[in-house]
């Protein structure tokens, strides 16, 4: 019982590890993409067990992704002065929500408080995945692909076309989010470390929750509708529901993980909604395992870190592509799999068997 | 995958739209949606091709048109346009065949997530590999006939002759596919594969070529389309994708599988999408198509011309 | 007393007539049969009861409740389990695991609880994983609880599956054909487990082919033929009846 846990402790000894080789190598600078890596990370353990638990692919979760960075971008940006004298706005000021800093030039900004932004962020993206869930998630194989596809694209043209969100250029200057007191996601370098850690935190608080919800009940049923879809209506799952709640899950974490990385990178941008990025993360899902929370980690950190690092170049999305086609081509169930090692095991097993016999 | 929406050069609906309205730009909307829905249409069929044969939805499919409209204003540099484009046509066949052998004929009985993957992945490596092969710019193929402001006077409506040549060769290559898979018995082998794959294994039809087969017919048919629409729309390494979701919204609306429903679909589609300027902002035209899926989706998922009872048949 | 009672239901598949205005009621505590040739309607009877389809015309009453418009997860959380005539066992799972999901409709665990890891779920996945054991033992396969459900034997899987439907503690189960792919030894064995369950109180409504079977554990018979029912009566009496022998168990056994 408790042994699915120590996976967790070793994790977390890993990430200090690789915070002190930084620190003694001199190269504390990658600690920024692996912090970027670390909310990758969280759309992408969501998104696991939504392909690989529940069985629903989604090629539209860049679009969650953005629609919570960009309404947290936008409410933590968007100036408030020129309309501080209308009712509603005095009201919401009220409730110390408002936050006011100052701009560029000297003058003075009120916006909303990162906190309260986050929030309807997050609420909004699960209210709308509820609503698209719904039809969605009726439909199987290809129209499930597509619709999860044409969900996404429509984000982006969105996002791309909307002035309001910055168009082609998206938001920038969001500022920083005290999650804590003492505890700020920003991309400032005097916080990097401790940035590293709280998002990293997230991750494996993130893991843990999703972890126990495997190994629970619901972890069970899930597993069953992926199995036999009919059987498990029969024994009493409501199958289409915890898909359902499976999806919403998913939506929220990528949601979160975009509200975060956008106050992290201080912006974002229209590329982050793309579909290319849904596909990449379901390349990471794909190798990964797809049901193996673990291999999703792993894989979605070394493949953001290296990405972000650039160490694929031009080909970065040519990279993602490959994988893709060469594991489903000859892993499909991933390279990081139980299944893969025991079945080594088995090899040498009945190989030193038959030595016993004869 | 930037999603580049698709560019009017010519007769821009945007641009009439600030003199108002009246029945002379009503008839060029409705002439830039026959345009446009031409070739969604025989995207469409070229995704009905390999779905009839294969059960496969080819995420790769726009990637064909991109790569024949490519490859042809390559070609054209060194030779007339007729050959430029037979050769586009030609080596995207090739293309499509080789696709088929090396990343689907092998497979046993592969699930529908993991083609739906393979082929997403087959049409990121297509279009990355053509930015590094043709670069980021934006090309065209000329005019066939003509420039890009001459017209033909119909009856008071001024048309590009292009369109002419985009609906006349789309029509001709609907009628040659239509009679190839009728009256042809290659065709009709095609045909009883798709019907029932192990049977006509049994009549000694070597089923593994018809899908290869089909791959390269749909991968031709996509490269006409992209040779033929290229002086109007222009061609990118990334101008496959959309075409590719408007084709399969059309083939969806016309229901999987029916190539001739799909004339009718990319008809109103293009229709659609060409008013939809009138009340909506340009950029987010492309939307609308993609909310038209969705709906369909939802809604009707045998499309408005098929029939529910035969789609619920269909393993998916 | 009267468990279940189907009126009048019709199902059309098409210009087919599955299932031809039948009514029949199945009296709590007993064991009742539905025979009849192949094609006769037998499992799209069951599969109107159990929810996985809609009837044209009719209502299906259980406990004196319509079901015909409740989905299947919901008609399991009523009580009634079933089995499929192909066998539809969870992959990747233990047999001891695909037990364990029978248990869903009486416990309650939800997302959060389950995400929190709140101690009550502790109490109740104990509670899941006792009573299911309970029921392998009622079985007999308590061996087979940790091997992977879909690579055991044929008869084994059907047991398991005969286990997953028990563990919903159902007070009617439905079998699809539970003795087809069995040897005679194990189509005697699963004649044995299908009296103790009706011995347990629970009233089994059972489709099969193998005669003697259902000849041996049923109270009651209907026989089918063409979606139409054609006799509804005691073994016995099934065995003398005319038009069945006719139509269903052939001249030379006239």
């Amino acid at each position: 019982m408790r042994a699915k846990y120590l996976q967790l402790f070793v994790f977390a000894g890993l990430l200090v590890v690789i915070q002190l080789i930084t620190m003694f190598t001199g190269s504390v600078y990658h600690l920024t993409q692996l912090t970027m890596t670390a909310y990758y990370s969280l759309l992408i353990i969501g998104l696991c067990m939504l392909i690989g638990y529940a069985g629903q692919i989604s090629l539209g979760h860049a679009g969650f992704f953005a629609i919570g960075g960009y309404i947290s971008a936008f409410l933590t940006t968007y100036d408030l002065t020129p309309h501080q004298e209308k009712v509603i706005i005095s009201l919401i000021k009220k409730t110390g929500i408002l936050v006011s800093r100052p701009d560029l030039y000297g003058g003075s900004l009120i916006n909303l408080h990162p906190w309260a932004a986050c929030m309807i962020a997050i609420l909004t993206t699960i209210a709308i995945a509820y609503i698209i869930g719904g039809p969605v998630l009726k439909l199987k194989g290809h129209y499930l692909a597509m619709a999860t596809l044409g969900f996404g694209i429509i984000v982006y043209r969105i996002v791309i076309g909307t002035e309001l969100l910055g168009a082609a250029d998206g938001i920038s200057g969001v500022p920083g989010f005290s999650l804590l007191p003492g505890v700020v996601i920003s991309g400032s370098s005097a916080f990097r470390v401790k940035n590293y850690y709280t998002s990293w935190g997230l991750v494996i608080a993130a893991m843990a929750l999703l972890i126990n919800l495997i190994h629970s009940r619901i972890g069970r049923a899930l597993s069953s509708i992926h199995g036999a879809e009919d059987a498990a209506d029969a024994m009493g799952i409501p199958t289409a529901e915890y898909k359902l709640k499976t999806f919403v899950l998913s939506a929220a974490l990528a949601s979160l993980a975009g509200v975060l990385l956008t106050h992290y990178n201080g912006g974002i941008g229209p590329s982050e909604a793309s579909v290319m990025k849904s596909v990449r993360y379901v390349a990471i899902v794909a190798i990964g395992g797809m049901a193996n929370l673990w291999g999703a980690l792993f894989m979605s950190l070394l493949l953001n870190y290296l990405s972000l690092r650039g160490y694929f170049g031009t080909f970065d999305d040519a990279v993602f592509g490959a994988i893709l086609i060469i594991i489903m081509l000859f892993a499909p169930d991933g390279l990081l799999r139980k299944k893969t090692i025991s079945d080594i095991k088995r090899l040498f097993a009945r190989n030193t068997a038959e030595k016993e016999m004869l | 995958m930037q999603f580049g929406s698709i560019r009017y050069n010519t007769d821009t609906p945007e641009l009439l739209f600030r003199y108002g309205m009246n029945w002379e730009f009503f008839f060029q909307y409705i002439i830039a949606g026959i345009t446009y829905g031409t070739i969604y249409a025989v995207v469409a069929i070229g995704f009905n091709i390999i779905y009839n044969a294969t059960g496969i939805i080819n995420f790769a499919q726009g990637e064909f048109v991109m790569i024949g409209g490519m490859t042809a204003v390559t070609f054209s540099h060194f030779m007339p346009l007729p050959f430029a484009i037979a050769s586009a046509v030609l080596v995207t066949m090739i293309t499509g065949g080789v696709i088929e052998i090396l990343f689907i004929r092998w497979l046993y009985k592969p699930s529908v997530i993991r083609m739906i993957i393979i082929t997403i992945g087959l049409s990121i490596l297509i279009r990355e590999m053509s930015m590094h092969i043709w670069g980021e710019s934006v090309r065209a193929l000329p005019y066939f006939t003509g420039t890009s402001v001459s017209s033909i006077n119909l009856g008071g409506v001024y048309i590009s002759p292009q369109v002419v040549w985009v609906v006349g060769i789309s029509a001709i290559a609907v009628v040659c596919l239509n009679f190839f898979f009728s009256y042809t018995l290659l065709g009709r082998q095609m045909r009883a594969c798709s019907a029932n794959r192990d049977a006509a294994r049994l009549c000694g039809i070597n089923a593994g070529n018809m899908v290869t087969l089909s791959f390269m017919l749909s991968a031709a048919i996509g490269a006409l389309a992209g040779c033929v629409v290229s002086p109007i729309t222009y061609v990118q390494y990334d101008s496959g994708t959309p075409l590719a979701i408007k084709g399969f919204t059309v083939a969806i609306l016309g229901g999987l599988g029916n190539s001739m429903a799909a004339v009718g679909a990319g008809m109103i589609l293009g229709v659609l999408e060409s008013f939809s300027i009138w009340i909506m902002p340009a950029a987010y035209k492309d939307a609308i198509s993609i909310t038209i899926l969705l709906l369909i989706l939802f809604l009707r998922p045998s499309g408005i011309f098929g029939s529910a009872e035969v789609s619920r048949l269909k393993e998916f | 007393m009267t468990l279940l009672s189907i009126k009048g239901i019709n199902k059309h598949f098409g210009g087919l007539h599955a299932v031809n205005n039948v009514s029949f009621d199945v009296t709590k505590g007993t064991v009742k049969a539905l025979i009849g040739p192949n094609g006769a309607g037998k499992t799209t009877l069951f599969n109107l009861i159990s929810g996985f389809l809609q009837a044209d015309t009719g209502a299906v009453i259980y406990k004196d409740r319509e079901i015909q418009r409740l989905r299947p997860y919901q008609i399991a959380a009523h009580g009634v389990a079933r089995t499929f005539q192909h066998i539809r066992l969870f992959p990747k799972m233990t047999a001891l695991e695909n037990i364990m999901i029978g248990r869903h409709t009486h416990s309650r665990a939800g997302f959060i609880a389950g995400m929190l890891n709140l101690p009550f779920t502790w109490k109740e996945e104990k509670e899941i994983k006792e009573k299911s054991l309970e029921i392998m033992d009622f079985l007999g396969i308590t061996g087979l609880a940790d091997a992977e459900a879909t690579s055991m034997a044929y008869g084994q899987q059907r047991i398991v599956e005969l286990g997953r439907a028990l563990a919903c503690e159902p007070e009617l189960l439905l079998l699809d054909e539970p003795a087809a792919g069995l040897n005679m030894r194990e189509t005697n064995e699963m004649g044995r487990l299908i009296s103790r369950i009706r011995d347990k109180g629970i009233t089994v409504l059972i489709v099969e082919h193998d005669m003697s079977l259902v000849m041996n554990i049923s109270d009651e018979i209907i026989v089918l033929s063409y979606g139409e029912k054609i006799a509804d009566d005691r073994p016995i009496a099934i065995q003398k009846n005319q038009e069945v022998i006719k139509v269903y168990l052939g001249e030379e056994n006239a």
